[in-house]
C-alpha cells in the first residue's frame, strides 16, 4: 500500500537525483511544499463553505445551493470570483495602515499554524519538539488581527465586535490550553507524532477514563468560542453588530477574514482528532486481533480527515443547536465553570497518569 | 523538514494575501463617491469618532487572563516531566493548583469576575 510519506519521499529521492545543489533542493522543495499547501488550502476552504451551507440547509430542512454546478458544488467558487470583482473599500476615518495590514496577519497567522499538524504517519511540514505549545502560542497571535480590524475601522460596530472578541478569545485561550496539557501529562511529550503513536492501541478519549472524556468536551467547548462560531459568535453577532470587526471589510480583504475563520475552523478540528481521537492512528482495541487488521487496511489520512470532519460537523451542528449567549454569560461560563472545571480536571488527569490507571 | 519550513509558510501566506489583493485592484472596477468612504452605521450618519474610552470591564478580564496565561506556560514544562517525576509532580501541582485557586477565588469575591 502506498502512504503519503512514501509519495513524499520517492519526490525527494527524485529531486536529489535532478538538483545537486543542497540549498537550490531544499529551496525547490520548499517552493512544491508551499504551492500544495496554498492549494489544498484554497479547496479546503471551498470545500467548508459548501459543507456549512449544506449542514445548514439541511438542519432547517431546506436544500441549500443548488443552482451552481452540480448539487451547487460550485456555488463557493462563483462566490469568491464575486468577491475578486468586488471593489475594495477604505474608510476615510480609518487608521488606513492597520486596516490593510488585518488581513495579511490573520492569513499568515493562520498558515503558520498549520506547520506541526500530523497528517499521516511521517507526512507533516515541521514535527517539532514543542507541537503542542507552538500550536496554542501562534494561534493566539491572531486575536491581534483582529483587534487591529476593528480599531482602525472606526466603526462602533467593528469596536465593540474587537473588544468582545478579544475578551472572549483570552478567556478561553486558558481551558483550551489545560485540557490540552491534560493530553501532554498522559503522553509525556509535546511533538505531535508521539501524541499520535501514543494511542496506538487504543484513543485517548476511551484510554483515559472520565478525566479526559471532561477535558475533550471542555476542548470542543472552548474551541468553538476560540473561532468565533455560534453559539459563541458574539464578536461578529449579525444581529447587532452587523457583521463584527469586519463590518468596514469588502472584497478580497473580506474573503481573507473569511478563508482565515475556514482554516482555524479545521485546525482547531485537526488539534481535536490529534490529541483525543488518535489522529492518524486506526481504530484499535486490545493487542493483536482480526478487527485492529482489518482496521489497518484504512489508510491514516482517511483516519485522520474523516475523524477532523466528523469534529468540524459537530461545530456545524452546534450553531443551528444552540441560542447565542449574552458577553456576561459568556465569560461567567468561561471563569467560573470551565476554568475551575478543567483546573481540578488536570489534578485528576495527574493521578490517572502517575499510577499507571489508564489502559 | 526543519523550522525552515515557518519562512516559507510566512512566504505564502504574504503571496496568498497580497496576490488576492492585488489581483482584486486590477480586477474590480472603482468609482470615486464621498459616500463610499463613510463608515457603514446602517444608513445613520455617523456621530463622533469612536476611537473613545470603553467598558473597563474588559481590561479587568484582560489582568486576570495574564495571571492564568503565565500559570499556563509554567504548566507546559511539568506536564511533560510529570509522569516521569512520579508522585512528587502529583504534590507539586496540588500545591500550585491551590494557590491559583485562591487568586481566582480572590478575584471572584473582589467582583472582578461579575460583568458591568
Amino acid at each position: 500500500m502506498i502512504t503519503l510519506s512514501e509519495i513524499a519521499h520517492n519526490i525527494h529521492v527524485k529531486l536529489s537525483g535532478a538538483i545537486t545543489n543542497e540549498t537550490l533542493l531544499s529551496i525547490t522543495e520548499m517552493a512544491i511544499v508551499g504551492i500544495i499547501l496554498l492549494g489544498s488550502l484554497v479547496m479546503l476552504s471551498f470545500f467548508l463553505g459548501y459543507m456549512e451551507r449544506k449542514v445548514a440547509a439541511f438542519m432547517q430542512i431546506r436544500l441549500g445551493p443548488n443552482r451552481v454546478g452540480p448539487k451547487g458544488s460550485l456555488q463557493i467558487v462563483a462566490d469568491t470570483v464575486k468577491l475578486l470583482f468586488k471593489e475594495g473599500l477604505t474608510p476615510n476615518a480609518s487608521d488606513k495602515f492597520l486596516f490593510n495590514t488585518a488581513p495579511y496577519i490573520m492569513v499568515i497567522t493562520t498558515m503558520l499554524v498549520i506547520a506541526p499538524i500530523a497528517y499521516s504517519s511521517g507526512f507533516q511540514i515541521w514535527d517539532t519538539s514543542i507541537g503542542v505549545l507552538y500550536v496554542s502560542s501562534v494561534s493566539s497571535v491572531s486575536v491581534i488581527g483582529i483587534l487591529m480590524a476593528g480599531w482602525s475601522s472606526n466603526n462602533k460596530y467593528s469596536l465593540l465586535g474587537a473588544m468582545r472578541c478579544g475578551a472572549q478569545i483570552v478567556s478561553y485561550e486558558l481551558s483550551i490550553g489545560l485540557s490540552l496539557i491534560a493530553i501532554v501529562v498522559l503522553t509525556g511529550s509535546l511533538r505531535m507524532s508521539d501524541i499520535v503513536m501514543s494511542q496506538a492501541d487504543g484513543w485517548w478519549i476511551f484510554k483515559g477514563h472520565i478525566p479526559v472524556l471532561i477535558a475533550f468536551v471542555i476542548f470542543i467547548i472552548a474551541s468553538t468560542a476560540e473561532i468565533n462560531r455560534a453559539p459563541f459568535d458574539l464578536a461578529e453577532a449579525e444581529s447587532e453588530l452587523t457583521a463584527g470587526f469586519h463590518t468596514e471589510y469588502s472584497g478580497m480583504k473580506f474573503a481573507m477574514f473569511l478563508l482565515a475563520e475556514y482554516i482555524n475552523l479545521f485546525i482547531v478540528c485537526a488539534m481535536g482528532a490529534t490529541l483525543f481521537l488518535g489522529g492518524w492512528m486506526p481504530l484499535h482495541f486490545g493487542a493483536d486481533n482480526a478487527f485492529n487488521h482489518a482496521m489497518d487496511y484504512i489508510p491514516g489520512f482517511v483516519w485522520f480527515f474523516g475523524k477532523t470532519f466528523f469534529l468540524i460537523f459537530v461545530i456545524m451542528w452546534f450553531r443551528w443547536t444552540f441560542p447565542r449567549l449574552r458577553i456576561d454569560q459568556l465569560l461567567n461560563l468561561e471563569w467560573k465553570y470551565l476554568l475551575p472545571i478543567s483546573m481540578i480536571n488536570i489534578l485528576l488527569v495527574t493521578i490517572i497518569a502517575i499510577f499507571g490507571w489508564h489502559f | 523538514m526543519g523550522s525552515a519550513a515557518l519562512i516559507m509558510l510566512i512566504i505564502c501566506g504574504l503571496a496568498f494575501a497580497g496576490g488576492g489583493i492585488y489581483l482584486s485592484k486590477v480586477l474590480a472596477k472603482t468609482s470615486h463617491n464621498p459616500v463610499k468612504g463613510e463608515a457603514y452605521e446602517c444608513g445613520i450618519p455617523t456621530t463622533g469618532t469612536s476611537w473613545i474610552q470603553f467598558n473597563v470591564g474588559y481590561y479587568l478580564f484582560a489582568l486576570i487572563f495574564l495571571v492564568f496565561d503565565v500559570e499556563l506556560v509554567f504548566l507546559y514544562p511539568w506536564a511533560t516531566a510529570a509522569k516521569s517525576v512520579g508522585v512528587v509532580a502529583l504534590i507539586e501541582i496540588v500545591v500550585f493548583m491551590f494557590i491559583l485557586f485562591m487568586g481566582l477565588l480572590y478575584a471572584y469575591r473582589k467582583g472582578a469576575l461579575k460583568w458591568m
